[in-house]
């Protein structure tokens, strides 16, 4: 029983993470993803001794602030002070990551974070955490409702925006240019990808949140160019990294994020290396059409 | 505070040695080979590199048994090399972009670290406690082989840098040019790849995985703020390194309970912040107001511009105008249209009457001025650039704020003292006489 909510867990996590990592990679934007999976430590921090515990709307809220505060410094210092953006995103993040650890040293007595929890949280505890109803009903593992909440968001965002996503994704030009702006839909998906962040954290932890976000998408990107298929495709590979990944943490008594990051980097070696084979291929037998054609 | 302080410049604890020497010799040598990185625009690289390094640990932890720092030292540079090896790969032989690649290389290694690490401490292994504190590092647990090892290592990186200096200049800033100098572009990159890994492997065990990215970053994109010369942006950024080193060693040490590590990245983003928005020449600050100032420049030229124009389709260049004609001429926002009047005529180059305003002979001569730079260059872009006649307005309307007036001595004798545009409007002469028809 217990596997199963945790694999189910994870599923979730995996399929949230591939549908927002698609338009990330597309939009050359992967990295902000990791930037703000760190940079959201002092939120949740500030917001912990702000609500004197996990409550987990406080830490929501705090992460999130903290989520869209990093979008914005790390275009704010690539725009206006021509700071390019790797290195934008690189002094953001470390700033703001450290802030966050300094602040958990110096609340140390009384807090029950510590970095660790935040880098790699614990999948494995996902059962023992149960929201249960003041008649004693038991709702089934808080982060499986988290989670669930969340994906659903995505979905519906995804659903009723599409559109506006895929042109400003594509062409934020053309988007400007035909009144839908680039710079809202931006903020928008940056919003969505620090709400998922900080709701995986507890359950996976800031470094897998970003192998899920960027490698599953990654993948699908090697095999498809197309938006829909690619949403499909990565969502796939996110469930099935979190199966084979939670078998393979039982297998070796090993952390059940670290081998749900381990599967998903498996899978895109191996398609990786099938595509190069196809891709050769593709390109011979062109070659040889092109050959066997009569001159005429 | 103060005997804190006395107790901390004098070195009265060797420990205090240690962490202050350790802390400045790593803080220097990571801002010096992170310029490097950074002008060659992989500012992440250290970030892949520290992620990369927990698995090589964990491996050589299993395959040797020991905590011998050396022999986790070669593993861990070992696999934060491949990381490097591999995200080059996936983006030079797939259409995966570099920063895709990164951050796949960088989860995925760690992950693999992560895995390594909970397989070691669920095993039982009592030998293995301790393997995290390259996680998060420990700067103030620095010990005297400790800093052998960082001085020797900051020596070899040094060393490094100086005997390839102008190399490693040439590939950070064009290596299409090393190429065809016939320098070994591959090897040199491997090499600063290299040193890279080792400033990272060293820096790790000080302020951990996430922070060493800053150590490298941070400091190179401060100085580069400052100056344009690579030699000056090395110094300071080895300045800038060495200054976060103590004052991250003193204020760990006057308080306690707070680390080392983010203490150093925290004054090191001090200075970063204060170069981004302070820096003279390049500053965010600097930046806007040159901006602002360019704004008020234009919007007074295109007013004088317009009277100017205006005076030409009725023979009349003195007399006074409406707001409202103005505006029919050229869309200005009312209010800014306002502003700009103002200041025109506190500058003396319009005067005005009730609400209408009209040029002094300052204002016609600077009006004329515009138009004759802008008529000109129309010219010059047709006739020797071969621009079809109705598509060299655009580029006029920004070239003729900024040619001075030696280019314009230079565009007439070129154009030959030319009388009419591509338009056929005339362009203004020199000396030409103020039209007023109705005076």
């Amino acid at each position: 029983m217990n596997a199963i909510l945790i694999i189910l867990t994870g599923s979730l996590v995996a399929i949230s993470c591939s549908l927002l990592g698609s338009y990330l990679i597309l939009r050359k934007m992967a990295m902000v993803s990791d930037a703000i999976s760190h940079a959201v430590l002092p939120g949740i921090v500030i917001a912990f001794m702000m609500a004197g515990g996990r409550d987990s709307l406080a830490l929501l809220l705090g992460a999130g602030i903290l989520g869209i505060l990093t979008t914005f410094l790390i275009e704010f210092f690539h725009q206006k002070g021509k700071l390019q953006t790797d290195a934008s995103i690189g002094v953001t993040f470390t700033w703001l990551f450290a802030l966050g650890v300094i602040l958990v040293s110096y609340y140390a007595g009384n807090a029950h974070i510590d970095q660790d929890c935040v880098l790699y949280g614990e999948i494995a505890y996902v059962p023992l955490d149960v929201i249960i109803l003041d008649s004693g009903q038991s709702l089934g593992p808080k982060a499986l409702i988290v989670m669930s909440v969340v994906l659903v968001l995505i979905l519906l965002f995804i659903k009723v925006s599409y559109k506006e996503l895929f042109i400003t994704t594509f062409d934020p030009s053309f988007a400007n240019a035909v009144g839908i702006s680039a710079t809202f839909w931006h903020y928008a998906l940056m919003s969505l990808v620090s709400l998922t962040t900080v709701a995986s954290f507890e359950s996976v932890g800031a470094i897998l949140v970003v192998a899920l976000l960027i490698t599953p998408p990654a993948t699908a990107y090697l095999i498809t160019e197309r938006l829909k298929k690619m949403l499909i495709i990565s969502s796939a590979f996110g469930v099935s990294s979190a199966v084979f990944g939670y078998l393979l943490a039982y297998t070796i008594d090993g952390s059940i994020a670290g081998a749900m990051a381990t599967v998903a980097g498996i899978q895109f070696a191996i398609v990786f290396v099938i595509m190069k084979k196809v891709n050769k291929a593709r390109t011979r037998s062109a070659v040889l059409s092109l050959e066997s054609e009569p001159t005429s | 505070m103060t005997d804190r302080l006395w107790e901390f410049v004098t070195f009265a604890y060797p420990n205090i040695k240690y962490v202050v020497l350790g802390s400045i010799l790593l803080s220097i040598s990571s801002a010096v080979v992170g310029c490097f990185t950074f002008l060659k625009k992989k500012a992440l690289l250290g970030d892949v590199i520290s992620h990369a390094v927990l698995p090589g640990i964990c491996l050589s932890f299993i395959v040797s048994g020991s905590k011998n720092p050396f022999l986790l030292i070669i593993g861990a540079s070992i696999t934060g090399w491949i990381s490097i090896v591999a995200m080059d790969y996936i983006v030079r032989s797939s259409k995966i972009k570099e920063d895709t690649a990164t951050g796949l290389s960088l989860s995925v290694f760690f992950g693999i670290g992560i895995l390594l690490l909970t397989y070691i401490q669920h095993s039982g292994n009592a030998a293995q406690t301790g393997l995290d504190t390259f996680l998060f590092g420990n700067a103030a647990a620095l010990i005297g082989e400790d800093l052998i090892a960082f001085s020797l290592i900051a020596v070899i990186i040094l060393v490094v840098v100086y005997f390839f200096y102008k190399e490693f200049k040439l590939i950070s800033f064009d290596t299409q040019f090393a190429n065809t100098l016939g320098l070994p572009v591959r090897t040199l990159e491997l090499i600063l790849t290299s040193i890279t890994v080792l400033a990272v492997v060293t820096g790790i065990q000080a302020v951990g995985v996430v922070l060493m990215a800053a150590m490298l970053i941070t400091p190179a994109a401060a100085a580069r703020f400052w100056t344009n010369r690579l030699s000056i942006m090395l110094t300071l950024a080895a300045i800038f390194g060495a200054f976060s080193g103590i004052t991250g060693a003193y204020i760990s040490y006057a308080s306690p309970s707070m680390p080392t590590g983010p203490w150093i990245v925290m004054v090191l983003s001090i200075i970063a912040l204060i170069s981004f928005f302070f820096a003279p020449g390049k500053g965010i600050l600097i930046r806007v107001f040159k901006q602002y100032q360019n704004q008020r420049k234009f919007l007074g030229e295109n007013l004088l511009k317009v009277f100017y124009t205006l005076g030409e389709s009725n023979q009349n260049f003195l007399s006074y105008r409406s707001q409202e004609e103005l505006m029919a001429k050229r869309a200005f926002k009312e209010s800014t249209l306002a502003k700009g009047l103002t200041r025109l005529s506190r500058e003396g180059f319009v005067t005005h009457h009730r609400a209408q305003w009209a040029l002094t002979k300052e204002g016609y001569e600077k009006g004329k001025r515009i138009v004759r730079l802008h008529r000109m260059w129309e010219l010059y872009l047709t006739e020797y650039l071969k621009i079809a006649p109705d598509h060299v307005h655009e580029d006029a309307e920004s070239i003729e704020h900024v040619i001075t007036p030696e280019l314009e001595l230079r565009l007439e004798r070129l154009l030959d003292h030319p009388s009419v545009d591509p338009h056929k409007a005339p362009i203004p002469q020199k000396q030409q006489p103020i039209i007023n028809n109705e005076q």
